[in-house]
Parts: structure tokens; C-alpha cells; sequence
């Protein structure tokens, strides 16, 4: 029986989703991946697994993949274009359907210089938008694009990401409907704080009709402290955060200081809830699973839909 | 015979260390008062580069300086002859004069202006 | 003009350390505009090695020599009369030239005074930047003049990337975002049309990536 992306199903059942993100351990030990995944399960639809993120060497995305699958969890495979060429990126789209993911996210990925080895070479063969092209190319065609023809074609569902806040900000409509145009299902935004520049960025989605072809899933971050959000503001290419959602958390004493960080971002998943074309939420807790189940349910989004 | 300290230029100032000068004076005109406009700050850059090439090779810096006078300052240019020499003895002979055998004195002098 | 940086006095006089009589080999092409292997390098860069040396009791003899280019047939052979007089040629002009001194003078040993950098511009006195990386498939009509391939740090076709901040790229605070610039220039152009476009998947195989290339002009043989 051919399976189905879970994320897909519950978003075509018109259903307000839920993702989340578990970035694979810097060593061979699986149980790091299970334990993050334990506190991921039952709170979302699907589960990325990052590709190597900031360019710093961890366990492969598809090893993360099959690990958190085992555990139920519908994966999503992050895969970057920094690292393969196109001979390696199209294998791994043959070996990661082949092993049951079917869900995608085509990134360029960070510059190798963020990471542990800034003297590697980098590949950047095709870019994130002609790998969306390859592997719907790949699916929906059933061919290499050489033009032979696949030996059963992957499936997935495809995904993009996009930065609303990065600059030149004219173009960053064009830019997700290019993508929806190269084959995008979904697109997982960057973090949102700056509810307002968002809202600007999706209105220009809105005008071109994008929210009607492509599902756009809002990233959020919960922020632990104070110190966070200025090191994230500071140091983090394109991350927009307004003064006054730092002075909110930076108001609070230190120690809840976390506390007053899961508060603003579950009333953040209230009001993107409530915003017409968005399919669902991102929610990248980054080395702060633990704290999925408090925001998803306190947002109101548990249980998770189960689709049949 | 040089017309301006402009044509100067890092090989001149090596090529006298090569012909056994413990120190190299370069004195140019006062900066702003350079007949060809700029030769006088253009050799400060070339002098400039020469500290750099010698300190690598262990001949020290500090045998090649440059000085601007103007040339009606004839006992402010003994002065600064003087000192230079003064600073060229405290050195002693280059390394090149060293390995030469010379007997450590100052064994030329080579000016510019 | 191809660019280069001169190679640490330590690293060339490693190099040197086996011979007592060698060619320092500038270059009238490139490198001398961009004064790092012309003639008045050669004659900077043979005292140096003449004065250190000596300095370190050990003489050496240079033969300071400074070809037209040493990419062409015609100059290279005028060294051949004296070339095997001395130990060693230490060239100062690009890969390219260094490396055809090798092929010609196959009985005396090549050494590279010099890192070779990249196909740039001067941007200012002393100052040079990359702007070709001789891919072999140019695409600057469509890109506003400017080349994703070598301004852009990840040679995005589809840029920019979300580092891109202020026109600033993530790489390096001094470094502009290429994609940015390519969409100032494309809106100064009234050409943004070129931008929303999926373009094909590169063909690297007319850049390094298909193996060393060679041009033939049948027309001019």
C-alpha cells in the first residue's frame, strides 16, 4: 500500500498543522534522537530533521529521519544543496523514499565558514529552488532529469523554506512564488517575531493568491531568556526581533524569564492561527523539545488530528 | 643623483644593503612641500615596505629611516645625520657586513634628497 | 587581469634552500599591474633573497630576468639559451605562466614565488576583487552585469539566500550580497522580469568541473 505524507493528509483535510524540529545529535548515539523525538510524538504532524544546520557536522538527516519513523513520527528530511552535488542529492531523494520519508524541505543550507570545517569545499551544484524543480521533476514525472526513466519514482511532499524578514524585502513575494512555481507544496517560514513585517509579507502573499497553492507554515521560536533573543538578533543572519518582544522578556526577572518566553509564543500561534493563509505552525524549539507538548496544547492544537 | 625621494623605491633602498651599507638615510623634502606633488609621500610607503621586507630577514627596521627637511635646514640635517649614525653604531655592522667579515664600523653611508 | 599575493619571504626561502643559483622570473602581464610579479618585484624580491641568504652565510647568485608574458611561446623561449645555467627558476607570474616555464624547461625545477588569486578588478590602489570564475557559460545579460556564480558565495542562481542582510552577505561583513546588487541593477534596468524566472540547472562541465579545458579557433591555427 503506497504510503502517505501524514503532514500532507492533515493539511488537505484542512486541518491547522503543526511541525517541529530535532536536530540530530553531534555523535553516533541514536538514543539522543530518541529522546527528543520522545517529547516531539503525538504533538505534531511531522517532524523535521536538519541537514547538518550552521554547516556543524551532526548524524546525517536521513539517519535522523528512520530513527524518529521508528518511534511514529512522520519525518521530514531537511537536505541541503551545500554538501551534494546533483548525482548524490538525487540518490538520496531515491534512498530516503525508498526507506518511507515522504516529506521534503530543499534548503541551500548555511555557508560552510559557521561551521566546524570552514575550509571545506563547497558543492552548491543547483541551488534550494532547482532541487524543489528535481524532485518534482522526479515524482511527478517519473524520470531522472537526464530524462531516463526512475525504477519507481520518489514521493514527497515538497517543501521550501523562506525568510519574510531577509533582505531585499521586495522580492521576497516573487521569491515564494518562484518556489511554489518550481514545485513547493509547503513552505516552513523562518522565525517570525516581527508579527508586523509578517503580516505585510503575507498580504503580498495574499494579493498574488500564493496562500491558495502553496501551504505556509509559520515559523515560530519560543525565546528562553532575555540573553537569547539579543544573541539570536545579534548574531543570526536575517532574524528580525522588534524591541519590544525583547524588552517583554527582558522586563521579567531572570528566572521567568523562560516561562514569560512560552507565554509569548503560544499567544504568537493564537493570532497566526487566527490569519487567513496560514495552513499551520513551525515551531523550531530549538534544544527545548521538552517544552513542544506545554506549547503546541497550550495553544490549543492538541490532540493532533489522526487521518485515516 | 636622484631628483626627488619619489624615485625611490624598496629595490634602490635594499640594493644598498646588498652594497654594504649598515643604514640608509632618506631625506626628502617637507611633506606638502614636494616639487612633483606627492614623490616625498609616495617614498614614506616605499620606506615603509622596506622596514617590513628587512625585520623578515632579520636585518632589523631600524637600518633604514626616513627624514623630511627642508633645504635650508642645514644644522637640523647635521642633527638628524648625526643621530642616525649615532643609531647605526649602537646597531653595529648589518648581518650581511657581519657575515663579510667587515671589522664593525659603519662602512658607507647612502643618502638621498 | 589575473591577481595574486606575493608567497611569506619564509615560505620562498624554504624553497631556495637546496640552491646556490637561481632565475627570479617576473612577468610584464598581469602581475605587474597588479605589483606583485612585475620587474621592480623581481628586483625587490632577488635583494631580499640575496640579503637574507648572505645574511645567513650562505651566498646565492640571481639571474633577475622579466619576460613580456609567461603565458606565450615566443617569450618563454628567449630564457632557454641560460636557462639551464642555473638551479632553479623561482617565477613570479601566475599559475599559468609558472606552469608553462615547467613544460618548456623540462630539467630545472619550477618554483612559485607567488599565490595566485583570481580573475578581478582593481578596485582602488592596492586594492583588488574577484569577478569572473571563468565558468564558460556567461550569463551577465541576465543578471543585470553582475556574476551569481562568483559574487554570490553559494553561486546561487536563484538568490539571495536568507543571509542576506542590508546587502551585506552572511560570509563576510565586507562582502556584498551579490544577488543584491544583481536586483538593485535589474530594477535600475527596468529588467526584473529576468529575475522571476526559473533557470536551468548549470552546466559545469564548461568550468573547471569538465576537466582542464583547452579553446581551439580553427579559424586562427
Amino acid at each position: 500500500m503506497k504510503v502517505e505524507s501524514n503532514l500532507k493528509r492533515v493539511l488537505d483535510a484542512g486541518h491547522f498543522s503543526v511541525t517541529a524540529e530535532c536536530g540530530p545529535p553531534r555523535g553516533a548515539d541514536p538514543d539522543v534522537v530518541r529522546k527528543k523525538a520522545a517529547y516531539v510524538k503525538d504533538n505534531v504532524d511531522a517532524c523535521n530533521v536538519t541537514d547538518n544546520q550552521t554547516s556543524v557536522v551532526r548524524m546525517s538527516s536521513l539517519a535522523g529521519c528512520l530513527l524518529i519513523k521508528e518511534l511514529g513520527i512522520d519525518p521530514l528530511i531537511q537536505m541541503v544543496v551545500r554538501d551534494r552535488n546533483r548525482i548524490a542529492l538525487q540518490s538520496d531523494l531515491l534512498g530516503a523514499s525508498a526507506l518511507g520519508v515522504r516529506n521534503l524541505l530543499c534548503l541551500s543550507g548555511d555557508h560552510q565558514k559557521f561551521g566546524d570545517d570552514p575550509q571545506a569545499k563547497n558543492v552548491f551544484d543547483i541551488d534550494s529552488m532547482q532541487l524543489i524543480h528535481l524532485a518534482k521533476t522526479m515524482r511527478d514525472e517519473g524520470v531522472f532529469p537526464s530524462g531516463d526513466k526512475l525504477q519507481g519514482a520518489p514521493d514527497f511532499y515538497i517543501g521550501c523554506a523562506v525568510n519574510p524578514f531577509a533582505d531585499p524585502f521586495e522580492i521576497r513575494v516573487p521569491r515564494l512564488k518562484l518556489k511554489m512555481e518550481a514545485g513547493a507544496d509547503f513552505v516552513q517560514t523562518q522565525c517570525i517575531y516581527n508579527m508586523e513585517k509578517f503580516k505585510t509579507y503575507m498580504e503580498g502573499a495574499k494579493q498574488q493568491g500564493l496562500h491558495e497553492k502553496i501551504k505556509i507554515l509559520a515559523g515560530v521560536t519560543p525565546l528562553k531568556s532575555a540573553g537569547m533573543a539579543k544573541f539570536m538578533r545579534r548574531m543570526v543572519a536575517g532574524m528580525d526581533i522588534p524591541d519590544e518582544v525583547v524588552n517583554r522578556i527582558a522586563d521579567e526577572p531572570k528566572e521567568k524569564q523562560a516561562a514569560k518566553g512560552i507565554e509569548m509564543c503560544i499567544e504568537q500561534i493564537q493570532e497566526l492561527k487566527e490569519m487567513e493563509g496560514i495552513a499551520g505552525i513551525h515551531v523550531m524549539a530549538i534544544e527545548w523539545e521538552e517544552k513542544l507538548n506545554e506549547i503546541i496544547g497550550g495553544a490549543g492544537l492538541l490532540p493532533r488530528p489522526v487521518i485515516d | 643623483m636622484l631628483p626627488c625621494t619619489g624615485r625611490i623605491d624598496e629595490a634602490l633602498l635594499l640594493k644598498a644593503f646588498e652594497n654594504g651599507a649598515d643604514g640608509v638615510m632618506v631625506v626628502g623634502c617637507l611633506e606638502g612641500d614636494c616639487h612633483y606633488v606627492n614623490g616625498n609621500i609616495r617614498a614614506r610607503a616605499r620606506v615603509k615596505r622596506v622596514y617590513g621586507i628587512l625585520e623578515k630577514i632579520n636585518i632589523g627596521p631600524d637600518r633604514v629611516r626616513m627624514y623630511n627637511l627642508s633645504a635650508g635646514e642645514g644644522s637640523k640635517f647635521a642633527a638628524y645625520s648625526n643621530e642616525f649614525v649615532e643609531q647605526i653604531l649602537e646597531l653595529g655592522p648589518s648581518p650581511i657586513n657581519v657575515a663579510r667579515g667587515a671589522t664593525g664600523q659603519v662602512t658607507s653611508q647612502e643618502e638621498a634628497a | 587581469m589575473i591577481t595574486g599575493t606575493p608567497k611569506p619571504i619564509e615560505e620562498i626561502l624554504e624553497m631556495i634552500e637546496p640552491y646556490d643559483d637561481i632565475i627570479v622570473a617576473g612577468c610584464h602581464g598581469c602581475v605587474t599591474v597588479c605589483r606583485v610579479g612585475g620587474e621592480k618585484e623581481v628586483q625587490v624580491l632577488a635583494s631580499t633573497l640575496r640579503l637574507a641568504r648572505e645574511a645567513s652565510g650562505r651566498k646565492i647568485e640571481i639571474k633577475e630576468v622579466s619576460l613580456e608574458r609567461q603565458c606565450d611561446p615566443e617569450y618563454v623561449e628567449t630564457m632557454r639559451p641560460y636557462v639551464e645555467d642555473h638551479q632553479a627558476v623561482l617565477s613570479i607570474a601566475c599559475g599559468a605562466g609558472i606552469q608553462f616555464l615547467a613544460e618548456k624547461f623540462t630539467a630545472t625545477p619550477l618554483l612559485p614565488g607567488i599565490n595566485t588569486g583570481f580573475l578581478g578588478v582593481t578596485e582602488r590602489q592596492g586594492e583588488w576583487a574577484e569577478r569572473c570564475q571563468g565558468c564558460g557559460d556567461c550569463v551577465l545579460h541576465l543578471t543585470g552585469g553582475i556574476c551569481p556564480v562568483t559574487r554570490c558565495a553559494k553561486s546561487l542562481f536563484h538568490g539571495p539566500c536568507g543571509g542576506s542582510v542590508r546587502g551585506i552577505c552572511e560570509v563576510d561583513k565586507e562582502v556584498k550580497c551579490g544577488w543584491q546588487l544583481i536586483i538593485d541593477r535589474l530594477v535600475a534596468l527596468d529588467q526584473m522580469e529576468n529575475y522571476g524566472k526559473l533557470k536551468p540547472y548549470k552546466g559545469w562541465n564548461s568550468a573547471r568541473d569538465g576537466g582542464p579545458r583547452r579553446i581551439i579557433r580553427e579559424d586562427m591555427i
